[in-house]
Parts: structure tokens; C-alpha cells; sequence
């Protein structure tokens, strides 16, 4: 088990500057999430233009795991589909519990492969993925 | 015999985690187990196991002896004026529910007061939310000092002659502070409120006396106190006992049954509706006795120094903050270490092999009261020593270390 491949320095860079951090004016989508076992919580918001995430920001508290999936998520998601944001969860949790994906679209979240070797800490990188999903199936 | 001499006696302890000998400091969670419980366990079903009160067998009666005997045990450890004040039960969890659910829905009336802290476990705070909703008895809570601590005077400036219940954890699960249920028990009695004691956190450090104490109700976990999880025990007045309803039915707890109406057994075994947790008392014999070749006053002074020792060496690291009051600490620290995350604190000292809890220690409103979301906690049992401590203390730096490097 090497600490290294848990706390990536990209991952770092997400946690002490994240992306999108704070919320909308205008209408959005918001989806409060939190887990349970920890404490951790994410609120997301979303803002949908005819069946695309137009703008996605976050606030919340929690680990740098959480919080750098969360900065990584709402980059990703800009400019996608629904559709095409479910597939992005979907290739993340696949990716967390250690099957090999890649992100061409936004390649920082690879670092977080890592995660799957630290089975305690799958719902911190997991949380702000889920609130994605919650959010797009409400739609 | 303490410390670095009863490690032997603990399997589990020799073992290295992540290429470290483990540091085992998450005992407020789970204690270990030593080799005389896991014995008594197996010895327990490979020889006498058999359903308990009904079969004729020789088998049986062996069991009854076994369960019933682990009953007594109890009864002794906490000062019990009878055997039958002992429900064996899953845990606190399940001891305090029993208590709110049964006594709590039969006393409480609308306009009626339970009074709790903030500090409580989500396990003696929830069941007085649902009785309270239940039964529209209005739940109050005992204001805590800066240092998390009750003061006396508060306790009368809340309680009125509405009070029916004051419950109240004995030692605090986060803070490491000990509340002083008997005082305060004395004073729900004046105004004619039962008092009930969460002992998850006293019992495995502390000689209980539930007759000095003169609480009504205690409730306490095998699990925390070297014992099997799945066991606990409530204790009960014998005179409140006797009068409260079972909250499950089934086998072993009937006296009659008939097509549309049944009676229940005497107290305790009212409440131990099902086949029992054989084993689990008979392993819960086992740690009371483990506990009591050593002395629970020995334990006592062992905990309190290594609680004071930990809080000195903590105290030094640069960037700690330490929660609860610095005195008379019972075998816990809890703490944050600069602006790292305590999951993140928990993961590097796991990779160290020390183990530690993160998280709200399923105290969220205390969390809420300390302004944080969440916290690390090292805790200590009679299996550790100062070195374990001096172990953590360097994992510490080297987690600051590491995360100033990570983080830039």
C-alpha cells in the first residue's frame, strides 16, 4: 500500500484549488448529498440547457478525496449530455473498484484510480458522483 | 499486569498492517479479544452448546448453567442487588432502545420531559426522539460548558417537576470526560425522574456500581470490554423491571399462550424473547473475569495515565487541536491536526499501521456543537503502552510532513 498512489499531486491541486467551488444565482438543479458513515457532505448544483450541463458548481465538506473528485467531476461535466454525464459516473465507479478506464475528456481524473486500493475511502471519491447521478435521473 | 505484559494474550496484536507492527488505538470502537475469551467461546460450543431453558438434556441444563451463570457474573460486576436486574441484550444500542421503547412509552405523557445532553451517542439520544414524537413528550437538553463538561446547576435549572427521564452518557465516546451520572442521578430522583446511564464507554475502564451510582437503568456492550460483539446487558431496578411489557415476542419470554391473549415471564427473561446470545454470554463471563484478574482498578489508573500521557505528547505537535478537558481524561484523545481532513489523517496513519478512528464518532450534534465536521480519535485500552503513543506521535509528523510535501 503506497500512500503515493492515493494522494497524487494532481489530486492535491484539486483539493487546495478546487474548481467550481460555490453556487448559482440563476435557477439550477441542486442536489445535497451526504455520507453518512463520515460526515462528509456535497451540495451540487447543476445548470441543465436542454438535455446538456450547461454549468455545474459544488460546496461542501469533507476529505481531499471527496472534495478533488468533486472539483474533477464538475470539470468533466461541462458541456456534456445527460446521457453522456450517467456514462461518466458510471466509467468512474468502474474505475474506483480497479477496472482500467481511461478520461480522454479530462484526463485528471485518472488519478483517482488509486482510490481502489484503499477500499475505506471508495465513498469519499464516489460521493460527488453519485449527487451527478441523482441529479441527472431526477431530470 | 498491564500494558506491554498482556499483549501475549491478544492474538490479533501480533500481526504487522501495511508492512508496520500494528498499533492498535481504536478501542472506544472495538476492543481486542483475548485468548481466554475466544477460549471460553470455543470451548463453549465445542462441548456444551444446546438451547437454553427448555431441553431436559443434559446438554441443555449445561447451557442454562452457562447463560444463567453469565448472568450472575454480570450481576456482581456492576453491583446488582440480584441476577435478575440483568437483561442480557445485543449492546447499549439495543439496551437503550429497550428503555425508551418500553419504560419510556409507559411513563411518558404530552407536556412530559426526557432531558439528554449533546453529547450523547446517537444510540442514547435517537430512541428519545422517536419515544418523544411518540408519545408528544417534549425532549430537553442539558447546555454543556466551554470544555464540554455538565455543570451541576445547569442540571437543576433544567429539570422540572415534568422530568420523567434524564439520560446521560457516563463517559463521553469523543470528549473522554466522565459525567457525574451519580449527582445527577440524585437529583432526577428529587424531582421524581428515572435515570438512566449510557456505561458503553465506563464499563470497560471503571468499577461500576450501579447501587452507589443509584441509577435506574444502566446500559453497557461485552464488545468494548474484551468481551464478543452481539452481547451487551441492561441493568434495571428490579422494581421497574417487573413492570414493564416486553418489546419483542416470541419463544422463551411466555409464561402462556393461547389463540388470542399470552403472559409474559418474570423480568429479565421477558425481554429476552428468541433464543438467546448463548455465546456471547458465556464470552462476556469470560472478559469479566479477564477483567477482574487484572482489576478494573488497575485498568482505571492504566487508562488514565496513558489518556494523560497521549494528551501531553499531542499537545506538542504543532497544529493539533485537542477536544475536551485536559484533566481526568478516561483512555481517549480526540483531535484535528492542522486543516487536514481526519480521514486523510486516519489513511496516512493506517499506512504506518496505526490504527485510529476518523469521523463523528456517531455524535453529530456534538460535532455540531464543537463547529466541526468531523474529528480523529485515539483511544486506549489496557493492551496499550506509552510507546504505542509515541508511535502515533511520529506517524502524526509524518502525516503533517507528507501533506505539507502533497499539498505544496
Amino acid at each position: 500500500m503506497q500512500l503515493d498512489d492515493l494522494y497524487r499531486r494532481v489530486i492535491m491541486d484539486h483539493y487546495k484549488k478546487p474548481r467550481n467551488r460555490g453556487t448559482f444565482d440563476a435557477d439550477a438543479v441542486t442536489i445535497a448529498l451526504n455520507n453518512p458513515t463520515c460526515g462528509d457532505r456535497i451540495s451540487l448544483q447543476l445548470i441543465l440547457d436542454n438535455g446538456t450541463v450547461k454549468d455545474a458548481r459544488f460546496t461542501g465538506e469533507g476529505c481531499s478525496i471527496s472534495m478533488s473528485s468533486a472539483s474533477m467531476m464538475t470539470e468533466a461535466v461541462k458541456g456534456k449530455t445527460l446521457e453522456e454525464a450517467l456514462n461518466l459516473a458510471d466509467r468512474f465507479s468502474a474505475m474506483v473498484k480497479g477496472e482500467e478506464v481511461e478520461f480522454d475528456e479530462y484526463e485528471d481524473i485518472e488519478a483517482l484510480s488509486g482510490v481502489n486500493k484503499f477500499p475505506a475511502r471508495i465513498k469519499c471519491a464516489t460521493l460527488a458522483w453519485n449527487a451527478l447521478r441523482k441529479g441527472v435521473e431526477q431530470q | 499486569m498491564i500494558g506491554r505484559e498482556l499483549r501475549e494474550q491478544f492474538p490479533i496484536l501480533n500481526q504487522e498492517v501495511n508492512g508496520h507492527p500494528l498499533v492498535y488505538l481504536d478501542s472506544a470502537a472495538t476492543s481486542q479479544k483475548p485468548r481466554q475469551v475466544l477460549d471460553a467461546i470455543k470451548k463453549y460450543y465445542e462441548w456444551d452448546n444446546a438451547n437454553v431453558h427448555r431441553g431436559v438434556h443434559t446438554l441443555g441444563s449445561r447451557a442454562t448453567d452457562a447463560y444463567e451463570g453469565a448472568r450472575e457474573k454480570v450481576a456482581r460486576f456492576l453491583n446488582a442487588t440480584s441476577p435478575e436486574e440483568i437483561v442480557f441484550t445485543r449492546g447499549t444500542t439495543t439496551a437503550l432502545n429497550l428503555v425508551a421503547a418500553s419504560y419510556g412509552k409507559a411513563v411518558l405523557k404530552p407536556g412530559d420531559e426526557i432531558v439528554i445532553t449533546p453529547m450523547e451517542h446517537h444510540s442514547n439520544l435517537i430512541p428519545w426522539q422517536q419515544v418523544a414524537k411518540a408519545t408528544g413528550a417534549t425532549l430537553k437538553y442539558l447546555p454543556l460548558q466551554n470544555d464540554g463538561t455538565i455543570s451541576l446547576d445547569d442540571v437543576e435549572a433544567t429539570l422540572t417537576a415534568n422530568t420523567k427521564i434524564v439520560s446521560v452518557m457516563h463517559v463521553s465516546n469523543v470528549l473522554g470526560l466522565v459525567n457525574p451520572v451519580k449527582e445527577i442521578a440524585e437529583i432526577a430522583h428529587r424531582y421524581g425522574a428515572a435515570m438512566v446511564v449510557d456505561g458503553a464507554q465506563s464499563v470497560p475502564h471503571m468499577k461500576i456500581d450501579v447501587q452507589a451510582l443509584d441509577c435506574d437503568f444502566f446500559a453497557f456492550s461485552g464488545h468494548k470490554m474484551c468481551g464478543p460483539t452481539g452481547i451487551g446487558a441492561l441493568y434495571g431496578k428490579k422494581s421497574l423491571l417487573q413492570n414493564m411489557e416486553p418489546i419483542e415476542f416470541g419463544g422463551e419470554m411466555i409464561d402462556f399462550v393461547d389463540l388470542y391473549e399470552s403472559s409474559w415471564k418474570d423480568a429479565p427473561w421477558r425481554f429476552e424473547g428468541g433464543t438467546p446470545i448463548i455465546a456471547g454470554a458465556v464470552g462476556l463471563g469470560a472478559a469479566i473475569d479477564f477483567l477482574q484478574e487484572i482489576g478494573l482498578d488497575t485498568i482505571h489508573q492504566h487508562e488514565l495515565k496513558l489518556a494523560a500521557y497521549a494528551y501531553d505528547k499531542l499537545s506538542m505537535i504543532d497544529g493539533i487541536t485537542i477536544y475536551g478537558p485536559e484533566e481526568d481524561r478516561i483512555g481517549l484523545v480526540t483531535f484535528n491536526l492542522d486543516d487536514i481532513h481526519p480521514h486523510d489523517v486516519a489513511t496516512v496513519l493506517d499506512a504506518k499501521g496505526v490504527a485510529i478512528r476518523a469521523g463523528h464518532h456517531c455524535c453529530q450534534p456534538l460535532m455540531r456543537w464543537l463547529e466541526v465536521s468531523a474529528t480523529a480519535r485515539a483511544s486506549f485500552y489496557l493492551y496499550n503502552t506509552e510507546e504505542d503513543i509515541d508511535q502515533l506521535v511520529s506517524a502524526l509528523l509524518e502525516t503533517k510532513e507528507y501533506f505539507s510535501d502533497a499539498i505544496g
